[in-house]
């Protein structure tokens, strides 16, 4: 009795805020758009019985997923989206490896500290460390300044509202997601291994390369999920820093929302969205599966 | 003497492979090696033997190049080693954690330093099936090191270090991670394998029985120095200080005044105790303090005073210590000095003539004993 | 003994200097006396002052706190319960939906959490207000909780569970005088966590709250959305100030923790 309860308040809970309004969602995809209360139909009338459930219904259709495929801003915007998440990732991995690295061989006593603050700025408000960025990358922003101050450059650049913006403001708000999960492999390999490694012949290059890199390999493929997955459907980054040039789902999706008021194409980018993402997050659960059988 | 007796160190023609000269290694205060000049030949199983701290990892670790000496050299085949770095040397040494790189499989692991000499591939594959039927691990080439056990694991680490055909093949704590049975069948084909590769071993132990098990001579460590290296039977019937008698297996000493008589010496440890003798070359000035050191089973246990012998003593028995095969007896005499003496079980249980609190005489030869200086 | 190579002492120094740099200049630039944000003009705190008498930005701020402590600790309760669910309730019917509604929430991009509350909220007519953001942060919030402490669950000795049972504890009462109190430091930092999603999100928000019930990241947004604002960085730098202190006294508090745990060990070694 007491485990029914238990149970059952968690899942209620679930259930109606989390399972149903995605089910809401992928009706609605389903729906035309209405100048109404809601701005959609069909709507389900329950008082007109069996008839209304029918014809509720035979109304849906898949037209909004046709418009979607039609009209280029939508796959472009979804190709942009995972090209983005792509190329951040790899951006993410190549200054985070390094650090945990770092983190790993430093000395004992210092990496209590050093995981703090590498952990701190996950604390601090997203919103605010994207907002950071605004001020650097400027036209006249700090990083302007001082080019020019040193004479490195004559013109200003333009950094802001261009993608190249929205790869900074993304490598240093997940930098965190990679280097943790690395750090961690790297920390419980075990550092006869590399002797052992040299003792046979390689050279310190050679055993990063055949024992360090693969023996971290689900560290590093557990941080590039982790960075990929959340960047597509991000949308704080691009509406900040990418301008109106840079094109991800995430911000079509709330201005088709907001701006446009068209809820049945909104909820038809959503669900278009949640199908895409379904193939990494079932690459990473494997890789998280296969991580912790490794540990056993 | 037989001629064919392996005893390289008291050849004067035979060239040591490994010469510590004067070696020294600090880490900031604390010293680990004492200015140690010692050597190892070709051919040998040397054992570096001590309780932990004693500097016998550093020893070894300086031998793979992991450490640098802070002061003197040590010369392999007469070549300084100082600048060679450890993946360019001719030794190889086998982990106490086995290190076995868990992403590759026994195979790879074992042709892993083979393949960084670049050898071609038949070769290689030829090498590592070579190393396999050495260490019976046939049919386990292809699993991963997790998939294997203790035993295995540890093949497959001796393996990998003797693929390479080093000159010198470095073993810490080979068998720390076994249980006692598996020990002692790992430490007989040990000392095969290092029959039949012909190659020189150096391993670190603390267990004292391993290290007489294996060695041709064993070194026994303390604070960074070698107190006294010989082979297992010198070691233990000769040892050189109380260190080294107290450290290889039972022992009681009995201190007291020395008094130099016929061919050895008289020891007079307690009032109201007979005088011991022994017969045992040592330099000793008359009066001086000296260490008799006597193993429980040179120490014969009776009711009756024993015929004939000058060394006798009465005490009670207070513990026994049954062992199975063997039982010791602690006995102490009446100024408090207690012995231990060692008797076989032959008999049944029932049958066993002294019990707690029974009043015994103890007695030895007059060889029996070592008279040692500290 | 190990001393760090000039290799990763690079990439350590650039690497945290990547990380904090912005945060650095920001916190600078918000004593600037001008209203120019790029451009320093002498030491100031007035942004400070212009802030604090800025009601519409104190009155987002205790939306915030409202919505943040009171989602929280719901989703503490629940998260708690669902983590007991995951790692004790062994087999039920409908095991596999629930884990998957537990982790899904982690890995959904928040435009879609919050558009399908918002469609919701609308379909079933509730008001939109403080109610509906708390609602929505309770909901992704306890998923991060369960996780947090169902990962210090699958840890836990059992048999201190049934040592109290044993002794003649009620099944509530192990866990009340037991459990719970062994696994206390998962479930509070599982609440802070929540604490501070909740703080921080935008987007959800955006999505299910009222025209009467502005968040602070709400207020935030639409203020750097015209651009980069002195007043702006005064808040940023309050923000981290408090953060900052928080997780600075939270570790020093565990360190202290484990220093004296560390001496009674040795103590009792000793005695």
């Amino acid at each position: 009795m007491r485990r029914l309860a238990l149970i059952a308040l968690p899942y209620a809970w679930l259930l109606a805020l989390f399972l149903v309004p995605f089910l809401i969602v992928f009706k609605i995809s389903l729906s035309d758009i209405a100048t109404a209360i809601p701005p959609y139909t069909p709507t389900l009338d329950f008082r007109a019985g069996w008839q209304g459930i029918k014809d509720f219904f035979s109304e849906l259709d898949f037209e909004n997923f046709a418009f979607l495929a039609t009209d280029s801003l939508y796959w472009k915007a979804y190709v942009s989206s995972l090209t983005i998440a792509f190329i951040s990732t790899i951006l993410t991995l190549l200054v985070g490896y390094p650090i945990a690295y770092g983190m790993a061989s430093a000395p004992d006593h210092w990496r209590p500290t050093l995981m703090m603050l590498v952990i701190l700025p996950f604390w601090t408000s997203f919103l605010i460390r994207v907002y950071s960025w605004m001020g650097i990358l400027s036209t006249e922003g700090y990083l302007n300044q001082l080019l020019l101050g040193l004479g490195l450059i004559s013109t200003p650049l333009t950094i802001l509202n261009t993608p190249t913006a929205v790869y900074i403001g993304i490598v240093y708000t997940y930098l965190p997601f990679m280097i943790l999960p690395i750090y961690s492999a790297l920390e419980r390999m075990d550092g006869s291994l590399l002797e052992a490694a040299e003792d046979l012949g390689c050279s310190r290059l050679t055993a990063f390369w055949l024992i360090t890199v693969p023996l971290s390999k689900t560290g590093i493929i557990a941080g590039c999920f982790l960075v990929f997955i959340p960047v597509i459907g991000e949308f704080v980054i691009p509406s900040l820093l990418g301008g109106s040039q840079t094109l991800m789902i995430g911000k079509v999706l709330w201005e088709e929302f907001f701006n446009n008021r068209d809820w049945p194409v909104a909820s038809a980018v959503a669900v278009v969205l949640l199908l895409i993402l379904i193939v990494p997050i079932v690459l990473f659960q494997m890789n998280e599966q296969k991580s912790r059988e490794a540990e056993q | 003497m037989a001629q064919n007796v392996f005893e390289p160190w008291n050849d004067p023609a035979e060239k040591p492979l490994i010469q510590f000269k004067g070696v020294t290694k600090r880490f900031g205060e604390f010293v680990a090696i004492d200015n140690q000049t010692f050597d190892i030949y070709e051919r040998e199983f040397f054992a570096l033997l001590g309780p932990s701290g004693c500097g016998k990892t550093t020893m070894m670790r300086m031998l793979a190049g992991f450490e640098t000496p802070t002061e003197g050299t040590i010369l392999l085949g007469g070549q300084d080693m100082a600048p060679i770095p450890p993946n360019k040397r001719a030794i190889n040494m086998m982990f106490q954690s086995y290190a076995l790189f868990p992403h590759l499989s026994v195979w790879e692991n074992i042709a892993f330093g083979l393949r960084r000499d670049n050898k071609p591939k038949a070769e290689i594959e030829a090498r590592v099936a070579e190393m396999l039927k050495l260490t019976r691990l046939e049919q386990f080439a292809k699993r991963k090191p997790h998939q294997i056990s203790g035993g295995q694991r540890q093949r497959v680490a001796l393996a990998r270090c003797l693929a390479k055909a080093p000159k010198l093949l470095l073993l810490d704590e080979p068998m720390g991670a076994l249980d006692a049975k598996l020990r002692q069948a790992t430490q007989f084909e040990l000392m095969d394998i290092q029959e039949k590769t012909g190659t020189t071993f150096v391993i670190v132990t603390h267990d004292q029985e391993e290290a007489m098990t294996v060695a041709s001579r064993v070194a026994v460590m303390d604070n960074g120095r070698i107190i006294q290296a010989d082979t297992p039977a010198r070691i233990y019937e000769m040892p050189n200080s109380v260190y080294v008698a107290d450290f290889i297996g039972e022992v009681t000493i009995i201190p007291g005044k020395v008094h130099r008589r016929d061919k050895g010496y008289d020891v007079t440890f307690a009032e109201g105790q007979p005088t011991l003798y022994s017969e045992f070359d040592a330099e000793f000035d008359n009066g001086q303090t000296g260490y008799l050191a006597l193993r429980p089973e040179k120490v014969a246990i009776s009711a009756e005073r024993p015929e004939g012998r000058t060394n006798a003593v009465q005490g009670k028995i207070i513990d026994i210590a049954y062992l199975g095969n063997l039982s010791t007896y602690h006995v102490v005499l009446p100024n408090g000095q207690k012995i231990k003496a060692q008797t076989a079980n032959t008999r049944r249980l029932s049958r066993r003539d002294f019990t707690w609190e029974d009043t015994v005489w103890l007695s030895w030869t007059d060889t029996a004993a070592v008279l040692l200086k500290g | 003994m190990r001393r760090i190579s000039w290799f990763n002492a690079t990439s350590l120094t650039l690497g945290f200097a990547f990380l904090y740099l912005p945060m650095i200049i920001l916190i600078i630039y918000s004593f600037n006396e001008s209203k120019l944000v790029t451009v320093w003009a002498g030491f100031s705190t007035k942004w400070y002052g212009t802030l604090m008498s800025n009601q519409a930005f104190l009155d987002a701020a205790l939306v915030t706190a409202k919505v943040a402590l009171a989602s929280s600790s719901i989703a503490t309760v629940l998260g708690t319960m669902a983590a007991l669910v995951l790692v004790r309730a062994g087999r039920f019917y409908g095991r596999t939906l629930f884990s998957g509604m537990i982790y899904a929430p982690l890995v959904m991009p928040e435009v879609i959490t919050g558009l399908s509350l918002l469609l919701l909220f609308i379909g079933i007519g509730l008001d939109r207000g403080v109610f509906t953001i708390i609602l929505a942060h309770t909901t992704f919030t306890m998923c991060f909780v369960s996780v947090v402490v169902s990962s210090r669950l699958v840890t836990f000795d059992r048999s201190l569970e049934e040592a109290a049972l044993d002794l003649g504890c009620s099944p509530f009462d192990a866990f009340r005088l037991v459990t719970l109190p062994i696994i206390a430091p998962a479930v509070i930092s599982g609440w802070l966590l929540a604490f501070t999603l909740s703080l921080d999100d935008l987007v959800i928000a955006s999505f299910t709250a009222g025209p009467s019930s502005t968040t602070l990241p709400i207020k935030i947004w639409s203020a750097v959305r015209l651009g980069v604002s002195p007043e702006i960085n005064a808040l940023s730098t309050i923000m981290i100030g408090i953060v900052a202190a928080a997780v600075i006294a939270a570790s020093l508090m565990t360190k202290r923790a484990s220093l004296r745990q560390q001496a009674d060990e040795r103590a009792a070694v000793r005695a």
